[in-house]
């Protein structure tokens, strides 16, 4: 339907029967899409009208609050004693700038490895990274938190250590689109520069880290956005409310006990995290979009 | 040196790797125990001893004191730890008075002893190749020493770290983090499957075998059975199938329709689309679930309209709530397969089109013989690990059912997949036995699924054309 346009003209069809076609087509099309839209949107536009609602109780009369007020915003922020959101907002900020830097490292490294050395191992490496890759992550939450224990990271004042580790440890097994992208970057600049007297590790600060600037801004905010997304693992290792962060609160307040006095102040919360997200979002997707059509067309 | 024979087994390797292939380091462990001297062969008991007596102060005394280090590692605790291990502890926890003295005797505690015990193994398999290392380090000493009259020096080896060996030094560390975070963990798990680690041994438990295996497979267990485990692979199966290929093709379609060459304000319907990726999938899917809800704003505004007279089953409903979680999942997902087809659409080459058009093909035709051959032979690696994303799509069914509805008695609910089922015996019910061998089965699940679409795939067998 989407190829009419293309067909070529019938001996026996008419110009303005195409045209006729063509049209209807065209509305059918913006019908769908806005009708696909809308549901695309609702939730989103609801969350966000709830979040400004002056009634906080999770079920109303209406689909769309009626009054509306900054309550839940300010109870929020000010009412701390049973969910400390600040504290919690503080936590996961912490913990994502150290996971930022410590993957945007790792999978650097790793990835220039990859695509620039030669070494035994290599190809075995990448195919081990690949299994272990097929094993799911749930599984080893347990085992995490046991060996976190075992290290004695699991008291009160660590947890946020223990999750900064948890979060970046294993990051470098994610290297394969770092990986790709550093492959596009021809060899002869490597061996320009090493003919000029580079080492191995003067290329890779030189000029690989400078070319990778875009698959660099994408890695730092995925590992920007890690602890912010994940609830399994905090929810395994942070056991007392104070090393909470934030998508954990957000669980929280969901919670049979607490849904009928916070669902207000969840819906704040909710559109508190989603905006920083969705910023850092629509910027990773242009830099990852400008990457892969790099890679694709190579 | 300068001609290296090699085995039959390398020429293959040569062979089969082309340009990829990187010649074995001629400092083996065989030619180092055969042709070694005397400081060589010795390194093998003591480590170090052949770099030092060709002047790698440094190198040498640094194995040494990982070879000192892990003996008395072995002494103080290696060698209990692995004592330990067959039996997995005995004694109970117990306090009482024995004459007048108040005794408390802590007891053993299976779990410590199977994570220290099989720490301990992986520390003894590194030493072994600490071992290797240090005995082809002390031939390369003695090799190099003999050619150019001195072994070179630590700085010489701090300065290859930086250049000709750089690897070594950039994956020091993430492979320590993947090794101690992700295959330890692993490793840990996997043996707890062949325990009787569960809610009713949570201190003491032993080895069983192959029992949970068969507790699987049998239908005579109450927390797993056969039957269960069938109902809920069945399930993930056809929800991976669904979940991957519905959004695939609804979402090609969308991305086709925006791509039409009459749909103007292209960028801002995209942009629609693309909303939901933005926000965090964790809010959009608790929020899906409280609008879902009985007396959710769902129910409520179909009620207003009297369109239905009770609420609608979202959740309750076996039927009901596997085909919301499909239908939400599109919601989720389609998104992002727009994203992704609309590059590809835009780099198929024009001149297909032309001269099929020429040829007199119609839209139809167009689309299965060209587009849809592009597509899928660009796509399949991504369809696949969606496939094996949506197997382990955690996110979207606890957040949105917790498995509900859950038949009374079962451990596992009618929207339950393999990975939330583990998550629930592990996490909530402390059967971590069964939540390993459920973790084992979807790997296996997930490993012969991802061979076979691969191997069979274009882009798999046709990969050395495009190259």
């Amino acid at each position: 339907m989407s190829k009419h346009t293309q067909i070529k003209p019938q001996s026996q069809g008419f110009m303005h029967d195409q045209r006729k076609r063509r049209i209807v087509a065209d509305i059918a099309t913006y019908v769908l899409l806005t009708v696909l839209g809308i549901i695309w949107l609702l939730p989103i536009v609801w969350i966000f009208l709830e979040s400004f609602n002056k009634n906080t109780a999770p079920y109303q009369e209406t689909f769309f609050p009626t009054e509306f007020s900054l309550d839940s915003y300010i109870s929020l922020f000010t009412e701390t004693k049973v969910l400390n959101f600040p504290r919690m907002f503080m936590n996961t900020f912490i913990i994502a700038v150290f996971v930022c830097i410590i993957s945007v490292f790792f999978v650097l490294s790793v990835a220039y490895c990859m695509s620039r050395m030669r070494f035994r191992g290599r190809r075995s490496f990448m195919n081990f990274v690949l299994i272990l890759g097929m094993f799911p992550g749930i599984m080893s939450v347990v085992a995490i938190y046991f060996i976190l224990k075992a290290m004695g990271l699991t008291s009160d004042g660590m947890t946020i250590l223990a999750l900064i580790l948890v979060y970046s440890a294993g990051t470098g097994a994610g290297f394969y689109v770092m990986k790709g992208y550093m492959d596009t970057i021809p060899t002869s600049l490597d061996e320009a520069a090493m003919l000029d007297g580079c080492t191995r590790w003067q290329v890779f600060t030189k000029i690989i880290i400078p070319m990778c600037r875009p698959m660099i801004v994408y890695q730092a905010i995925v590992g920007f956005l890690t602890p912010w997304l994940d609830f399994v693992m905090a929810k395994v290792i942070a056991r007392t409310q104070d090393n909470y962060t934030a998508s954990l609160g957000l669980w929280l307040m969901l919670d049979k006990e607490y849904i009928n006095s916070w669902f207000g102040r969840f819906a704040a919360a909710a559109v508190l995290i989603s905006i920083p997200i969705a910023i850092l979002f629509i910027v990773m997707q242009r830099f990852y979009q400008e990457s892969m059509s790099g890679a694709v067309k190579g | 040196m300068s001609t290296v024979t090699l085995s039959q087994r390398e020429l293959k390797r040569r062979r089969k790797l082309g340009a990829e292939y990187v010649a074995p380091s001629p400092y083996t462990l065989k030619a180092a125990l055969e042709k070694g001297d005397i400081f060589t062969k010795l390194s093998a008991l003591v480590f170090g001893l052949g770099n030092i007596v060709h002047k790698q102060y440094v190198k040498g005394l640094l194995f040494l004191a990982g070879e000192v280090g892990f003996i008395l590692f072995m002494i103080f605790s290696g060698a209990h730890n692995l004592s330990m291990l067959p039996s997995l502890g005995w004694r109970k926890e117990s306090s009482g008075w024995v004459g007048d003295e108040f005794v408390h005797t802590p007891g053993d505690n299976s779990v410590t002893i199977l994570l220290y015990g099989v720490c301990t193994l992986v520390i003894c398999l590194l030493f072994l190749l600490w071992w290797s290392l240090a005995i082809r380090s002390a031939y390369k000493a003695q090799c190099l020493g003999g050619k150019n009259g001195r072994a070179p020096s630590f700085m010489d080896d701090i300065h290859t770290l930086f250049d000709s060996k750089a690897n070594i030094l950039l994956l020091a560390l993430p492979v320590a983090g993947i090794l101690i975070f992700t295959v330890l963990p692993l490793i840990f798990m996997i043996s707890m499957a062949f325990t009787s680690y569960d809610h009713n041994h949570l201190v003491l438990f032993d080895w069983v075998g192959l029992q949970n295996f068969k507790a699987v497979f049998s239908n005579s267990g109450s927390i797993i059975s056969g039957r269960l485990f069938l109902s809920v692979l069945t399930w993930t199966l056809v929800w991976a199938f669904f979940a991957t290929f519905l959004n695939f093709f609804f979402g090609l379609f969308l991305a086709m329709i925006i791509q039409r060459n009459t749909t103007r304000g292209k960028g801002f319907w995209r942009a629609v689309f693309s909303m939901s990726i933005a926000v965090p999938q964790f809010v959009s899917l608790l929020v899906m679930h409280q609008m879902l809800q009985p007396q959710g704003a769902v129910n409520r505004i179909l009620e207003q309209w009297g369109w239905i007279n009770g609420p609608m089953p979202f959740f309750t409903d076996t039927t009901w709530a596997r085909v919301t979680v499909i239908v939400i999942n599109l919601w989720v997902g389609i998104p992002y397969t727009i994203m992704q087809v609309t590059g590809i659409l835009q780099n198929i080459p024009a001149e297909l089109y032309e001269a099929a058009k020429i040829d007199g093909a119609n839209w139809w035709q167009i689309f299965v013989k060209i587009t849809m051959p592009y597509i899928i032979f660009v796509l399949t690696p991504y369809l696949i690990t969606t496939f094996t994303g949506n197997v382990n799509n955690f996110n979207v069914i606890y957040l949105l059912t917790r498995g509900d509805p859950i038949p009374v008695g079962d451990s596992a609910g009618k929207t339950d997949l393999l990975i939330t089922w583990l998550y629930k015996l592990t996490v909530d019910r402390s059967d971590y036995n069964l939540g390993a061998v459920i973790g084992i089965m979807t790997f296996i699940v997930l490993a012969v699924v991802s061979l076979i679409t691969y191997r069979s795939s274009g882009s798999y067998k046709n990969e050395e054309a495009f190259r």
